[in-house]
């Protein structure tokens, strides 16, 4: 089954992209900031991370980069949730090494959409 | 597929009022100002508007779009923190609450003032020159529009970089993608395929040329290939004719043999005609989300509280077991062991009991969180320097002690900035500091948590309190008052002795609504005073309203619980104290007053042991500043007691507010005191009416008793 990390500060946001994504069927793993998403992607087998950017103690662009140092998140897709449609923001993603970002507000149609560009 | 998302409204919401309470105090510390908390407020507010926007309330992700990107400007150091702006993000963080309250009570927000503050954001920052951006940017895909004309034919060359896949892309997802746009004709390019051995099996080495036959836009297409435009060459043009079967161009010939190439691309040379799935039509991020009832009433328990209840569970599982296997075949040697093992449940049970009730217990920071903001705007509309000095803000409550208690804190607050700090000539005049001190303290003190409210303000003027309570006609002149008597006539219905009306307090709906909520929460209030140098009004709160500290009293047959809370000293009547005023009333001479005595035999027509009130015990009890004396036959243990309501379970019962079970499985009623005083008071009224003409001079005979 294919196992997704979902990390944001917001509960809401973590639990509604959570719940959205286990009613589709992958499987998910939560953190509550990059720290901890970084903590527990180490020994796990995850397929995607969606990554909010704005958190405390460590920030998305920060996750991103630490993930793509491990080797088992080279090719791993990594998105990241942004109120920022600024190119600003999606070229520091991309530079950290995010393969794609996902623009708040979605919904859960078009985050499903979304997933399905970067996993099979 | 659909997913409701109204069940995540409540977390949102709950989650966004944190959120503002955080902007809100770390605005206040601001003024000094630093990186680290400009940014705390930038992530709260950015988070509020990603919620909101994710849940559709679009209002809020508007209003909240200007205040972030003023705080952006902040914190990017384009901005200077100028103390107007931060005023104008503190009232803009009430817009927000006001917004988000009236989702959550799903009323109509009041928008004048919402409005007003959005213009006055807008102005703010255009005033630097920054254009205020589109508050939401709805993703093109969202709204890609069936286009009614014919399809046109694209032809699409897309060569990645190398390392392409190194940031998780895949060519074939994005052809995937491009399929859902139209109906396409991959092929794969290999000429710049290296030797087999030369090949690094992370990277791509192939292109592709794709025939697109869509009615879509270019920027459709572009969207699809959004992630990866820094990453490959990508030519897209258009063919006017609408001829899918166009040769491809020259560039993508020779047809690689090389399977394990690259694992993730596709086998070169095969072409890959996909239908086009449904449309991805205009799913509108808009679309409102079924609102949910949304009352807060969860609450978030720390791990550990969690935690050491099931540890403590575990516990009572182990002594459960030692005991029954105590009991399979017990004979008296085993007596000792019982005994060790039931002292071994008493004290898991009052563990468990502990650790359950921590969990509806919230620091009390939680309702002290407010405070900071509202001493700083009342400080600014009086023009007095206030500092506010939080004290043991960790002090834990009950959650519903807690929202009740807020109110009333308010209000002592508000009266202690408005009435007990002066102005600061008047301070300086008395050579005091210029700035005021109000200090907020919470500790505990036995089984009750006490909140004090401490000003280093001018005092309460005792005379004003009493000439303002001769006029009201409380008092008469000849009353001699103690202090602690004196204060308490502000607590006086319709009582203030503000010289004059202030915006901030002395509306008239005052103290007494402060006392009476403070009461009905089982607490009291009490004011300390002293002229020159400040005021004191220190609240006594029980530490939560399921569990009550009870003296369990014997009257005939029957036990009642007498809250201790409102217990002033238990006593042997002497005989030469005993008053008869009337036929009924007795009253007792308890030092200086006079303590109307009701039998509780009588109060609830039972059998007593005692009808004669030299033999029974009296229990002086005291609600709304009235004592009475409960006539009772015996005192028996004190304890805590379960409430159990008793209009669940019956009805409601004049004098009674509740009932409990008490250790051997018998209910026992719990007195309302207040209640009881009233009915006193009424029945004495009544029995007077009854002899008004006999003996007129009866009439005042209880309240002059209680009140004197």
């Amino acid at each position: 089954m294919t196992k997704i990390l979902v990390v944001d500060d917001s509960n809401s946001i973590r639990d509604m992209v959570s719940f959205t994504l286990k009613s589709a069927g992958y499987e998910t793993v939560e953190a509550k900031d990059g720290q901890d998403g970084l903590n527990k992607a180490q020994g796990t087998a995850i397929d995607l991370v969606i990554s909010d950017v704005n958190m405390p103690i460590m920030d998305g662009i920060t996750l991103c980069q630490e993930l793509r140092k491990l080797p088992s998140f080279k090719f791993t897709p990594i998105l990241m949730l942004t109120t920022e449609s600024s190119g600003d923001m999606k070229m520091r993603g991309k530079a950290a090494g995010a393969t794609g970002w996902l623009v708040k507000p979605f919904n859960p149609e078009k985050l499903l959409a979304t997933i399905k560009r970067v996993v099979r | 597929m659909s997913v409701d998302l109204s069940q995540f409204i409540p977390s949102f919401l709950e989650e966004s009022f944190e959120g503002l309470e955080l902007m809100e105090s770390s605005l206040l510390d601001l003024e000094q100002g630093d990186d680290e908390t400009i940014n705390s407020i930038f992530r709260a507010a950015h988070s509020i508007k990603g919620g909101a926007g994710t849940f559709g309330f679009n209002n809020v992700t508007e209003f909240t779009h200007l205040v972030e990107t003023l705080l952006d400007e902040m914190r990017d150091g384009r901005r200077k923190i100028e103390q107007d702006d931060v005023e104008l993000l503190l009232d803009s963080v009430d817009c927000m609450r006001l917004l988000i309250e009236s989702i959550r009570d799903e009323t109509e927000c009041e928008t004048s003032k919402i409005i007003e503050t959005s213009v006055l954001l807008e102005k703010t920052l255009a005033a630097d020159g920054v254009e205020v951006s589109e508050a939401i940017t709805i993703n093109s895909s969202d709204t890609v529009e069936s286009k009614t004309d014919d399809s046109s034919t694209w032809q699409i060359s897309f060569i990645p970089e190398h390392h392409l896949v190194q940031t998780g892309n895949d060519p074939l997802l994005l052809f995937n993608a491009l399929a859902d746009v139209g109906e396409v004709t991959i092929v794969a390019c290999a000429k710049d395929l290296p030797a087999l051995n030369d090949i690094d099996a992370e990277e791509i080495y192939l292109s592709w040329n794709i025939t697109l036959q869509s009615s879509a836009e270019e920027d459709d297409i572009k969207e699809v290939f959004e992630w990866v435009e820094d990453e490959c060459e990508l030519i897209i043009t258009k063919e006017e004719l609408s001829n899918g079967d166009l040769s491809i161009p020259e560039l993508l010939t020779e047809p690689a043999s090389l399977e394990e190439a690259d694992s993730i691309v596709p086998t070169p040379t095969i072409e890959v005609p996909v239908q086009p799935t449904s449309s991805p039509s205009a799913t509108n991020t808009d679309k409102p989300v079924s609102k949910a009832k949304t009352e807060l009433g969860s609450i978030r328990v720390g791990v550990d509280k969690v935690d050491s209840l099931i540890n403590l569970v575990g516990e009572l599982v182990i002594t459960q077991s030692m005991l029954s296997e105590l009991g399979n075949d017990f004979d008296l040697s085993k007596v000792e062991r019982l005994n060790s093992g039931l002292e071994q449940l008493l004290q898991n049970t009052k563990e468990l009991q502990e650790s359950v009730m921590r969990i509806r217990m919230l620091p009390i920071s939680f309702a002290f969180n407010r405070f900071p903001r509202l001493v700083h705007d009342l400080s600014k509309k009086t023009g007095k320097e206030v500092e506010l000095i939080l004290k043991g803000e960790q002090t834990e409550l009950d959650k519903t002690v807690m929202e009740q208690i807020g109110d009333p804190l308010v209000h002592l607050v508000r009266n202690a900035v408005d009435h007990g700090i002066e102005s600061a000539e008047v301070r300086i005049a008395n050579g005091k500091p210029k700035k005021g001190t109000i200090m907020l303290d919470a500790y505990h003190q036995g089984g009750s948590i006490v909140i004090e409210i401490k000003d280093d303000g001018g005092g309460i003027d005792r005379e004003a309190v009493f000439n303002k309570a001769l006029e009201k006609g409380i008092v008469d002149e000849k009353t001699v008052l103690t202090d602690a008597q004196t204060f308490d006539l502000l607590f006086e219905p319709g009582f203030s002795t503000a010289k004059e009306v202030s915006d901030i307090s002395g509306r008239g709906v005052g103290m007494d609504v402060v006392k009476k909520n403070i009461q009905a929460l089982g607490g009291r209030i009490q004011v300390i005073s002293e002229p020159g140098k400040g005021s004191t009004f220190r609240v006594n709160l029980p530490l939560t309203l399921a569990i009550l500290d009870g003296q369990l009293v014997q009257v005939g047959t029957e036990t009642y619980i007498i809250p201790l809370i409102t217990i002033v000293e238990s006593l042997q009547p002497q005989k030469e104290l005993i008053n008869r005023v009337s036929g009924d009333m007795v009253l007792y001479r308890l030092r200086e007053d006079n303590v109307p005595v009701i039998p509780i035999y009588q109060l609830f027509n039972i059998p007593c042991e005692f009808d004669n009130i030299e033999n029974s015990l009296l229990v002086v009890v005291e609600a709304d500043g009235q004592k009475i004396g409960l006539m009772v036959d015996d005192l028996l243990a004190q304890q805590q007691v379960v409430i159990k309501s008793l209009n669940d379970n019956y009805q409601q019962v004049d004098g009674i507010s509740g009932a409990t079970i008490l250790g051997d499985g018998s209910v026992a009623m719990i007195l309302d005191v207040p209640g009881i005083i009233t009915m006193a008071l009424a029945q004495a009224q009544l029995n007077q009416q009854n002899r008004s003409r006999l003996q007129p001079k009866i009439t005042q005979s209880i309240s002059e008793g209680v009140n004197s």
